[in-house]
């Protein structure tokens, strides 16, 4: 698709160093707002006719576990926030979480008494160097993200594939003090959320206040004039992804604690729902606006329908069918706010000459 | 895509001195890489059929071609669709949703079999016609579009049929997709492939409806100025690409005498693997219909002489994966050496008197 | 417009191949007049009981999925017994569970010759066709855990008689919850063909008069996905709080279950029993979430459809009813009706006795 198809309103609203930036930040603000305040309304709604059939929705158990099921997707859609600001994708997580879980289980098992800290640095860090991978073989091979994250999908899995040869690993293999982290609560909220919650405010504080945070906006709204105006566009491209590696593979170590049972399969398919819980929570798939708090929201209304439906007994093949209609719904949305946007936008520099 | 322009655009400074040989370069290395792959395809033909033994029998010809159908019908739209800088990433949950509509027309619907398939095929072009609105239409990014339809499309091909399988479609049926010609052990599905090969081939290097396919693939304006409608013709581009999901689907359905929600999950990235590795460029505006049928071939034959070999499935696996990335960084690297060669070549020039 | 009228020519062009396609075979095919495909003969020659077993028979294993630990157990099953016969064992198969590539798979083992293939069916119906031609090129096929329709195989090796796991099943729910209450199935993916005869018989076991107080409220689907069992197992206490005990017949769904049910409120309140590997479960028993719970040895069932397939080649038996073969180990076997070999009842898991289980 050609540029001038989608460009217009992004190039205008995203770059928040160019002239007309201040008004159309503010504008884009207020619009994300709308956005946020728009997913809470739809989760309100779904809790409101989960629950008025099935009053237990609501109770203790039923909220802890819901935070629980989402703080690993919150994670992941805070990476895949990054990476879709600055235009391009991750399809990757999937596998590279499902490469650090194991990675973990194996780390147990060759050092039982291995202290979780050191297991949790250890999966960072491994998320990180595939998350090198990826940023390193597109600025060698200048092609869009699509295409090489697709590649390490199949190739980081297949690693995975290759080491586990049809070996599973048990809750009783791991260490206790390591499974609680994946159960336990803080004041009844699941300690697997709170960190999910501090990753999203650290990256939400980032991306507003730091510079090289807004950089990437501008990266994603219009790369070559990001270039222009002199911004290391390779360089933080790169550290997007690593950045994004990372967090997938802090969802890995999660997921094993979280699950205790793991095989080589851990994670498949997930960047789909990961890209979607993006997408809904208004972060733009063509780049330079969209904020972590959106991506978030978007994550946890993804889990809420999937257990809302296994609540009301519906179908629970119908699930997948509503992730894409999701997905259909809120780029459409975008779009539409996008044209507004402009519109509104020429309407206002008309007035000023 | 729209996301995508990021890669691609060395650093600025550099970029007037260097873009002819680059394109000069890329264009080389383009032109050959038709030839290379169809070079790799022999090497990989004549290598497995000296090492690898029962590789170079009639029989397993026809078990390699029948495996391969289903890929090259659905290679050839997306050659097209790809040139012109699109994607469609919904094909195989198309080609599943295809399966599983002829299922339950054959259980429940009482027409003849002859008609249902018809319809499947009608079916599939509404279903790509759905992609082709939502892209063109609305004019969304059709990477985000056929991630929602991906999602949607498989939903939807489980809802048609649950968990059921509908396996009792006639024998005769059944036995003739998978007939060899009388006298070869060439599968009589080839000479369909073949044809609709040729008519892909025709429309994209022989008329100027493929020219204007190659003009929106490199400058979509440029196209619309010289009088070719974009939207229309990606629109039809999509259609197409839904009705050979509809014969693909008919053909996977009868098959395997089974049609289920699950079939061809995943193929989606072995059509974009196997049109990229025949040297099509992600970024549209390049690429030839014989490079992705050798690509499709080549692809086929690895697999089933690493299988024939007993390689290990998680090893295909990352096999696939490799190739993906080496088709996307090879031609560009190669570009890259021939540019740094011919400016080498004219800096010497240069100095030389 | 010209590339408008050129491309829905080509759309025209495609409409035609399928209409081409589609009536090239015969006129009107329906449902109702299609006949029933007729399937290879079941078994060919005669059996002969004192043959001994071959040497170096070329046995092979296609599980549904290389990264299942259920199938490497099983498969090394089958590789100590192909030892014991002095066979060359190989296990190949796909890194997902689909019929597809199963298929892709047997035409590869047909192709290298193999002697006997014994495989695990993703789907009843999509890998017979591919059965059908390796056995036309001379291989023996034997099927176990799941079978495909019977025409395609020789011989089926059934982990248990499905109506041993349901009765066992019921009754280990039905003695933990007292006798009285509502129960729930967890089930795996409902066209796995075993599930589904099993919560058949389980409906009909829960019929008879000793049972009459235990309803069964309803049946969920795991998709023999670890988190998707884990939510739906945390659906079900949600959608039915009246809910005593879960049956979960599938090795993934009963320990996604145990570990949502060990870190709950419902913590030995809502019983959970099913089929369960030791290993998996050891820490859920030990805690108290699960009182007992059942199953065969896979590493057995594997061993057993090896000898199978070797008696096969070997020409012992034919899969015909009555032929009787030796497998190791494990004894002597009878080929039952439609040649299902019966590997025998599912051994109960408790405190008392896990501790010396080890797969």
């Amino acid at each position: 698709m050609s540029l001038s198809d989608t460009g217009v309103a992004e190039r205008s609203t995203g770059a928040p160093s160019a002239g007309a930036g201040r008004s159309g930040r503010g504008l884009t603000e207020r619009l994300l707002a709308v956005r946020e305040l728009s997913l809470l309304l739809a989760l309100g709604a779904l809790v409101l006719v989960t629950t008025l059939r099935n009053d237990r929705f609501l109770s203790g158990q039923s909220v802890k576990d819901l935070l629980l099921g989402c703080a690993i997707l919150v994670i992941l859609a805070v990476g895949q926030t990054l990476v879709i600001v600055t235009r391009n994708v991750d399809l990757s997580v999937g596998s590279i979480l499902g490469l650090v879980a194991f990675a973990t289980g194996e780390l147990f098992l060759a050092a039982p008494g291995t202290p979780w800290p050191v297991a949790l640095v250890t999966g960072v860090a491994l998320g990180a160097v595939c998350g090198a991978v990826n940023g390193g073989l597109i600025a060698v091979a200048r092609v869009p993200a699509l295409v090489i994250t697709l590649g390490t999908l199949y190739a980081f899995r297949g690693v995975d594939y290759y080491w586990a040869a049809g070996q599973q690993i048990n809750a009783a293999d791991m260490p206790r003090s390591f499974l609680r982290l994946g159960n336990q609560t803080v004041l009844g909220v699941p300690v697997l959320f709170l960190v999910a919650l501090v990753v999203v405010a650290v990256a939400g504080y980032y991306l507003r206040s730091y510079r090289s945070g807004r950089e990437l906006y501008a990266i994603g709204s219009e790369p070559a004039a990001a270039r222009l105006s002199g911004i290391p566009v390779g360089r933080r491209v790169l550290a997007v992804f690593v950045a994004s590696g990372a967090l997938a593979g802090l969802a890995g170590v999660l997921y094993a604690a979280r699950f205790g049972t793991l095989d080589a399969a851990a994670g498949t398919g997930l960047e789909l729902q990961v890209v979607a819980a993006a997408v809904v929570g208004g972060v733009a798939i063509f780049g330079g606006s969209g904020s972590v708090y959106g991506a978030a929201l978007g994550a946890v209304l993804l889990t809420m329908i999937g257990s809302s439906l296994a609540v009301l007994r519906i179908d629970p093949f119908w699930q997948q069918a509503v992730v894409g209609a999701l997905i259909l719904a809120a780029i459409g949305l975008d779009r539409l706010l996008a044209l507004r946007m402009a519109a509104r936008l020429r309407g206002r520099s008309a007035h000023g000459a | 895509m729209a996301h995508d322009s990021l890669t691609p655009a060395p650093p600025a400074g550099v970029r007037p001195e260097r873009e002819p040989g680059r394109r000069a370069g890329l264009g080389g290395a383009l032109g050959s890489w038709d030839a290379a792959i169809v070079a790799g395809l022999v090497v990989a033909g004549l290598v497995a059929a000296v090492a690898v033994p029962n590789f170079a029998t009639g029989r397993n010809a026809q078990f390699l071609l029948l495996d391969l159908v289903p890929l090259a019908l659905l290679a050839l739209p997306m050659t097209l669709i790809v040139v012109t800088g699109e994607i469609d990433l919904s094909v195989a949950s198309m080609v599943g949703l295809c399966s599983t509509l002829m299922g339950q027309l054959w259980l429940s619907s009482g027409l003849s079999l002859e008609l249902i398939c018809v319809l499947v095929v009608l079916l599939g072009a509404l279903l790509g016609a759905v992609n082709g609105v939502f892209v063109t239409g609305f004019g969304l990014p059709s990477l985000a579009v056929t991630i929602g339809t991906l999602a949607l499309y498989r939903g939807l091909s489980f809802v048609v049929l649950g968990d059921q399988a509908v396996a009792d479609f006639p024998a005769d049926w059944t036995a003739a997709v998978v007939r060899p010609i009388p006298g070869t052990s060439i599968p009589v599905m080839v000479v369909p492939v073949v044809l609709l090969a040729l008519v892909f081939g025709v429309v994209l290097h022989a008329t100027a409806v493929g020219r204007a396919l190659y003009a929106m693939g490199n400058n979509g304006e440029a196209a619309t100025f010289a009088g070719v409608s974009v939207a229309r013709t990606k629109f039809w581009l999509f259609v197409a690409s839904g009705a050979v999901c509809g014969l693909a689907g008919l053909f996977w359905t009868l098959r395997y005498a089974s049609a289920r929600g699950d079939n061809a999950t995943g193929l989606e990235l072995t059509v974009v693997t196997a049109v990229l590795l025949g040297g099509v460029s992600i970024f549209g505006g390049r690429g030839r219909l014989l490079g992705v049928v050798a690509g499709v071939l080549l692809l086929g034959v690895v697999r089933n002489a690493l299988q024939l070999d007993d390689v290990d499935a998680n090893a295909l696996t990352i096999v696939t994966g490799t190739l993906l990335i080496a088709s996307v960084v090879l031609p560009n690297a190669v570009g890259d050496v021939r540019a740094r060669l011919h400016r080498r070549r004219q800096r010497a020039q240069v100095t030389a008197p | 417009m010209i590339t408008l009228t050129r491309l829905r020519l080509g759309a025209t062009a495609l409409t035609l191949t399928a209409l081409v396609l589609g009536t090239a075979a015969c006129g009107g095919t329906t449902r109702d007049n299609a006949g029933s495909d007729s399937g290879a003969s079941q078994a060919g020659g005669t059996a002969n009981p004192q043959a001994p077993i071959k040497e170096g028979l070329k046995i092979a294993f296609l599980p549904k999925q290389v990264n299942n630990p259920y199938f490497t157990t099983a498969d090394n099953g089958g590789k100590e017994a192909v030892t014991e016969v002095k066979g060359e064992f190989k296990e190949v198969g796909p890194s997902e569970a689909s019929a597809s590539s199963q298929v892709s798979y047997i035409n590869t083992l047909s192709q290298q010759g193999m002697d006997v293939i014994v495989t695990s069916a993703n789907d009843p119906n999509a890998i017979c066709g591919a059965l059908n031609q390796a056995k036309a090129a001379g291989a023996k096929i034997v099927t176990f855990d799941s079978d495909t329709k019977p025409e395609c195989r020789q011989i089926f090796v059934n982990q248990v008689t499905a109506q041993g796991i349901a009765e066992n099943q019921v009754k280990l729910i039905s003695e933990q919850i007292g006798g009285q209450g509502e129960i729930a199935i967890l089930s795996a993916t409902a066209n796995a063909t075993n599930q589904n005869t099993w919560i058949e018989l389980m409906k009909e076991e829960l019929k008879k008069p000793e049972y009459s107080k235990v309803k069964l409220v309803t049946v969920a689907y795991g998709n023999d996905d670890d988190q998707k069992s884990f939510q739906e197992m945390q659906g079900l206490l949600q959608a039915y709080p009246n809910l005593k005990g879960v049956i979960s017949p599938t090795t993934v769904g009963v320990a996604a279950a145990a570990r949502y049910l060990s870190g709950s409120q419902y913590k030995g309140k809502v019983k959970l029993t099913g089929l369960g590997t030791p290993n998996q479960m050891r820490e859920y028993v030990k805690d108290g979430t699960v009182d007992a719970f059942a199953l065969w040895n896979p590493a057995d069932l594997g061993y057993l459809a090896a000898y199978a397939g070797a008696a096969l080649a070997s020409s012992q038996i034919t899969g015909a009813e009555g032929d009787r073969f030796t497998a190791g180990k494990l004894g002597e076997f009878t080929v039952g009706k439609d040649g299902v070999v019966v590997l025998g009842p599912p051994t109960v898991f408790d405190k008392s006795n896990i501790d010396t289980f080890n797969f």
